[in-house]
């Protein structure tokens, strides 16, 4: 629908937006919400996005569709008057201890106080304290914090097609819980960590592990090994006023080696190492026609996902390692002997986009006699915080290059970080074209791009392969019951569990825009671009590392079965 | 048996109601679950028992042409605080209070001898009243959609035919479009009885210009008011007059299944729905090509789990479909699309139930009965401090003067009136003033009220208004649903202030903050819940207000309801040192020596009264 509304006198053009909350925004206005996400359905439970028309009559603008020459006003007396009362009342009733909380800073119920000017609450406090469920490797649930949005809720059914969080019981004693009160460790969690991403407070927040680095790190008989994950170094930047999408990799390098890491490597190197063997194996399962499509198993919470909700398609997960887990086994390997003959520790730490990598690397098949492959897992965000706490000025640190042998990655690699990425290396990796020309056809066989779903047909040594690209695990569930259905035949799936891909993880900065994504996917193909290896296989330290240690030992990149159990207590 | 035209209908209303007049003696025994609750089951089968021992009883049956007495289980008399009740026709000899031992009188004088038992008929006022309608209660009443709860077995279908039943459905059938059905229904200016009062011909005409695979019926009868039992009472006492309404209502909109959300609380009401929906399909009146019309419907019981929310539209669809009771944002309603996101009609009980009356006699008449922008009748329920409490059905436009005073008979013992409180926990509390005011929609709206469901609360001058307003506070935060932020914290937080004033523990501030609480709990919630909860708060602050203010400031409660505002006291001149209080005292807050005057500790004096009827002196004095 197209025509022309007032907001506050200021005509505005409306066409095809479904609620004049959108209307209000083009007009620049900032309107308070808390329960409103463009990609969740509307819920319309926080009212702070009221406004009032010309004859006093008050309306949600999440939920009012727009009207031509409908006339609101988004700042009166009464408004004024009312968002004050409802965030007083919110408050009321939240943990109010601020500093030291993990949100602190970036709490939406904050700002919005500060914004309001909330100078007093004239009512009682929260008159319960349910205990902090910190049982999850990633998410720590605070439900004192909990205001009641539904966001996460929304986020991990609508979105994640997961749902292990839900709202139980009523009146004042509603609150946000998971089946039968479990902790969320105990449940089917996937560790996605995209309900911390939309919680405005701080009831759902990444589990904190920066402390620990601190420890490692002040231990001189470690070396600190960090691998820094391609989509990082597209958004940490955001975080300290840079563009998103602004690659910021030679300033991290700068900013850990400050911070006391031995060595800083890339973990786009291991994901080259990944496209390697997960072509081989494709083109393996190809040759048998078995166990297709091949479903990528880069992504942790898409492995938990399929463990958990398909288990009988288990065997179509490549059995290749992700990135970070081939980096670390083969790190470990690589300091194995020297180990033997000093005192020093090696210590891998990884940053990382994600909080499902957290829980990944806590699994027990990537642990040796006790020993982690992946040590210690923090997020962008973590990462940022550890920056800051250093005292390190982030934009003024001049640019710094990676450690070899393991700071050489392709382009491919460095793709790993965007939607579609795994699957166009993965590409030109089987594609026995090694030409300019093969690399443009790629790019446009239909891999790039933010829609949830994509597909594409390559020819490849003379072969039709059908690819599928997903993220959001929902389309991915989706995707799977319409395979399933016989609807639909794909040689190769590629999942991300969340929007975008690594670069939407829930560790990277929260976008304060859609359009943040896509200027992060746009940084990512620009290095690709610049780079001068294009395939992973053309990368000489892979090469040097194929001759070498991995020579006798590809089996440090492969898990060697998927029968993990669902549960811990199963 | 299946009937499977309108002819088949009408020759089957005759033969039922000449059956039914071989019964040249009824006995109607109230099965309504008030008098069930006093026993009324036992003197039905008690008076069966001894009718059926004299070879004279007769049920409603086709091949039977016997004459005799006929003993049944009939819907509520609404006269319930004088249950069990036993009506006799044709006599209309109202019979109360009815216990077994009667039940040998009630055969032997009344059914066999046709003389009154006059002990058992209402009296006042050392006056008998052996007829229902010469009972001041009944007297002012207009029974159009209880016209046969008490008049007819609530579980005969063939009774229910017998009085016109189902003729409504053939008519709007077989003579009539749907169009037509949905401007007759507009033009009746029927509105909803669930509390809305939104015109139902132009709600079924809207759903009928919905272009959809399947539309939905849904009959609200989710009646969570506390002490309100209209909607119940149809349920029970004529579920025929509910399906038949719903039926029509399908055909009006182009709907082929309906949905009762009723209450599990409600069992009766479930039993007699589930037993009238079988028999209506068993007679061809419900389900597929209903009367060979090619017309089909089918209609389903859904039983909610006891939320308050779920009579709330959109909470009632999703309880339905089996999601939270919580109620959604609008637009889209429930017209375009509700129940599983379709096109929905969605009705109270009692909505229905005027609807077959409407299109047998027309909608002038319906017009004829109260005022013309809100006709037909209500149904209330009358409780609190009147002398007769029950269920009544006025017509529109009543004045709450004659519901009190002539049909509810005045305040128990002789109190003087204070207030009313109307339209269940959310309604506005009425004073004195607004005695006069006829009761419909737009005439209650402009005071601030709502006829809601149709809860009647009459208070004496003995109850505290705060205390009123905190009671319907905690039942509506306790029912509020959570969802949105100012019902849910704003209910708890009035709750708050309102439980501290009656305490003693009021600031000056409340008052205040009380208000601005209100204005924005009803000006920013979700849904009808909490855009009404503050009412009854409103309420008693504009016209209370002055008690509020002696909670707070003098921290009395000049009702001397509130317990912990009460001061007790010992009269040191009338005290002669017993010490029988200090005795009796479970605070040990009475203090002194024997032959001396005693003294309360008030700090440690609970308030609870004891001590006051202990004193043989009468030297112990509330103050």
């Amino acid at each position: 629908m197209k025509g022309i509304m007032f907001i506050d006198g200021q005509k505005i053009e409306f066409d095809g937006e479904k609620h004049i909350l959108e209307v209000i925004r083009k007009a620049g206005i900032d309107l308070p919400t808390f329960c409103y996400h463009s990609e969740l359905s509307v819920y319309g439970a926080c009212r702070m996005c009221i406004v009032e028309d010309k004859w006093g009559g008050i309306m949600t603008s999440c939920s009012t569709p727009p009207k031509d020459g409908l006339e609101v006003y988004t700042n009166t007396p009464r408004l004024q008057k009312y968002r004050r009362m409802i965030l007083e009342l919110m408050l009321s009733n939240h943990d109010r201890d601020c500093t030291v909380c993990d949100k602190s800073g970036k709490c939406k119920l904050q700002e919005l106080a500060v914004r309001f000017g909330i100078k007093r609450i004239r009512f009682g406090t929260r008159d319960k304290s349910i205990p902090v469920d910190r049982s999850s490797t990633s998410i720590v649930r605070n439900p004192n914090k909990c205001i009641m949005c539904g966001d996460c809720v929304r986020m991990c059914e609508e979105v994640q097609g997961v749902g292990v969080l839900g709202i139980a019981y009523r009146g004042s004693k509603i609150m946000v819980t998971t089946p039968f009160n479990k902790n969320l460790g105990e449940v089917n969690c996937v560790s996605c960590g995209q309900c911390t991403a939309v919680c405005p407070t701080g009831a759902l927040v990444v589990k904190n592990e920066t402390e620990k680095v601190w420890e490692v790190l002040h231990n001189k008989n470690n070396r600190v090994i960090a691998q820094i994950a391609p989509a990082v170094r597209v958004a940490i930047g955001e975080e300290f006023g840079l563009k998103p999408g602004e690659t910021a990799l030679g300033k991290i390098v700068a900013a850990l080696r400050k911070m006391g890491f031995s060595e800083v490597y890339d973990t786009g190197f291991a994901a080259d190492l990944t496209v390697m063997e997960e072509s081989r194996e494709f083109l393996e399962r190809l040759d048998r026609k078995e166990k297709l499509p091949l479903f990528t198993s880069c992504c942790p919470a898409w492995v938990r996902y399929v463990e958990q909700k398909f288990p009988d398609l288990k065997d179509n997960l490549s059995t290749c390692r992700s990135p970070q887990q081939m980096f670390g086994a083969v790190i470990k390997e690589h300091y194995k002997l020297v180990q033997e003959f000093s005192a020093v520790k090696t210590v891998v730490v990884s940053i990382m986009p994600c909080t499902a990598k957290k829980f990944e690397a806590s699994r027990p098949e990537f642990a040796v006699n006790g020993e982690r492959d992946v040590d210690i897992v923090i997020t962008t965000q973590e990462l940022a915080s550890m920056i800051r706490e250093a005292g390190i000025v982030f934009n003024e640190l001049e640019q710094e290059a990676l450690d070899m042998p393991f700071g050489l990655s392709s382009g491919a690699g460095i793709m790993f970080g965007v939607t579609g990425g795994v699957s166009e290396a993965v590409l030109r990796r089987c594609c026995g074209e090694k030409t300019v020309g093969s690399l443009k056809e790629l790019e446009f066989c239909g891999v790039r791009g933010m829609a949830g779903v994509k597909e594409a047909c390559v020819k490849i040594n003379g072969r039709d392969i059908k690819v599928a690209v997903v993220h959001g695990l929902k389309n991915a569930g989706e995707l799977i019951e319409s395979i399933r259905r016989g609807e639909k035949v794909y040689d190769f799936v590629e999942v991300m569990a969340c929007a975008g891909g690594c670069i939407g993880g829930a560790g990277q900065p929260v976008p304060s825009s859609s359009s943040v994504k896509v200027q992060r996917a746009k940084g990512i193909y620009a290095a690709d671009r610049v780079s001068q290896i294009k395939r992973s296989e053309e990368n000489p330290m892979i090469i040097a590392l194929y001759n070498g240690i991995l020579n006798e030992k590809r089996n440090l990149m492969h898990v060697s079965s998927r029968n993990r159990s669902i549960r811990k207590e199963e | 048996m299946r009937i499977k035209s309108a002819k088949e209908l009408e020759s089957c209303s005759l033969l039922f109601s000449e059956a039914m007049a071989r019964q040249n003696k009824k006995v109607l025994v109230c099965a309504g679950t008030g008098c069930i609750a006093s026993g009324s089951i036992e003197i039905y089968k008690r008076i069966r028992e001894l009718v059926e021992g004299k070879g004279l009883l007769v049920d409603v049956e086709l091949d039977e042409e016997k004459e005799g007495i006929g003993v049944k289980k009939s819907g509520c008399h609404g006269f319930c605080e004088m249950g069990p009740i036993v009506r006799i026709e044709p006599d209309n000899y109202l019979y109360l209070k009815v216990s077994p031992e009667d039940c040998e009188s009630i055969v032997e004088e009344t059914l066999i001898k046709g003389i009154p038992v006059e002990r058992l008929m209402y009296t006042s006022e050392g006056k008998i009243y052996p007829r229902q309608e010469e009972i001041p209660f009944y007297r002012k009443q207009t029974r159009v959609v209880l016209e046969n709860c008490g008049r007819i077995d609530a579980g005969s279908i063939r009774e229910y035919i017998a009085r016109d039943g189902y003729k409504a459905l053939c008519k709007a059938l077989f003579s009539m479009t749907q169009e037509e059905v949905c401007r007759e229904i507009s033009a009746s200016n029927l509105r909803g009885r669930g509390g809305g009062g939104y015109p139902t011909g132009r709600k079924w005409s809207q759903v009928l210009a919905q272009k959809a695979d399947i539309k939905y019926v849904v009959c609200n009868g989710d009646e969570g008011d506390p002490g309100a039992f209209m909607d119940r009472s149809i349920m029970e006492g004529d579920p025929h007059r509910v399906l038949e309404g719903m039926i029509i209502a399908g055909f009006a909109t182009g709907s082929s299944e309906g949905y009762i959300y009723v209450r599990a609380e409600y069992p009766l009401a479930v039993e007699r729905l589930k037993e009238a929906i079988r028999q209506a399909e068993e007679y061809g009146l419900l389900g597929d090509n209903i009367l060979n019309s090619g017309f089909s419907f089918n209609i389903y019981i859904n039983q909610g789990a006891g939320a308050f929310v779920c009579g709330e539209g959109s909470a009632l669809t999703a309880s339905i479909e089996g999601e939270r009771g919580s109620p959604r944002v609008k637009p889209p309603r429930t017209v375009e699309a509700g129940l599983w996101g379709k096109p929905t009609v969605l009705n109270n009980v009692e909505t229905f139930a005027n609807v077959p009356r409407i299109i047998i006699n027309g909608s002038a008449w319906y017009k004829s009965i109260g005022p013309e922008k809100s006709p037909g009748t209500k149904a209330f329920a009358l409780t609190g401090n009147v002398n007769n409490t029950g269920l009544i059905e006025v017509p529109m436009g009543t004045t709450l003067r004659e519901v009190i005073f002539e049909i509810g008979g005045g305040i128990k013992d002789n109190k003087k009136f204070k207030a009313v409180q109307i339209g269940g926990p959310s309604g506005a509390c009425l004073t004195e003033e607004h005695l006069d005011l006829p009761l419909d929609f737009d005439s209650l709206k402009k005071v601030g009220a709502m006829i809601g469901s149709g809860g009647l609360v009459v208070m004496d001058e003995d109850t505290c208004m705060v205390e009123v307003a905190r009671f319907f506070m905690n039942f509506t935060q306790n029912e509020s649903c959570g969802k949105c932020i100012p019902c849910r914290e704003g209910t708890k937080r009035m709750l708050e202030i309102l439980e501290r004033i009656v305490s003693g523990k009021g600031r000056p501030e409340d008052i205040d903050l009380l208000g601005e609480l209100a204005e924005t709990v009803s000006s920013t919630s979700l849904c009808g819940l909490g855009k009404t909860a503050a009412n009854p708060v409103v309420s008693t602050l504009k016209y209370f207000r002055a008690e509020y203010a002696s909670h707070i400031i003098q921290k009395r409660c000049p009702s001397g309801t509130c317990k912990a505002l009460r001061i007790i006291g010992i009269d040191s001149k009338m005290c002669k040192g017993c010490g029988k209080c200090a005795r009796v005292c479970p605070a040990k807050a009475i203090e002194g020596e024997i032959k001396k005057p005693y003294r309360i500790n008030q700090d440690k004096c609970v308030k609870c009264g004891v001590c006051l009827e202990s004193c043989p002196f009468s030297a112990i004095k509330e103050g």
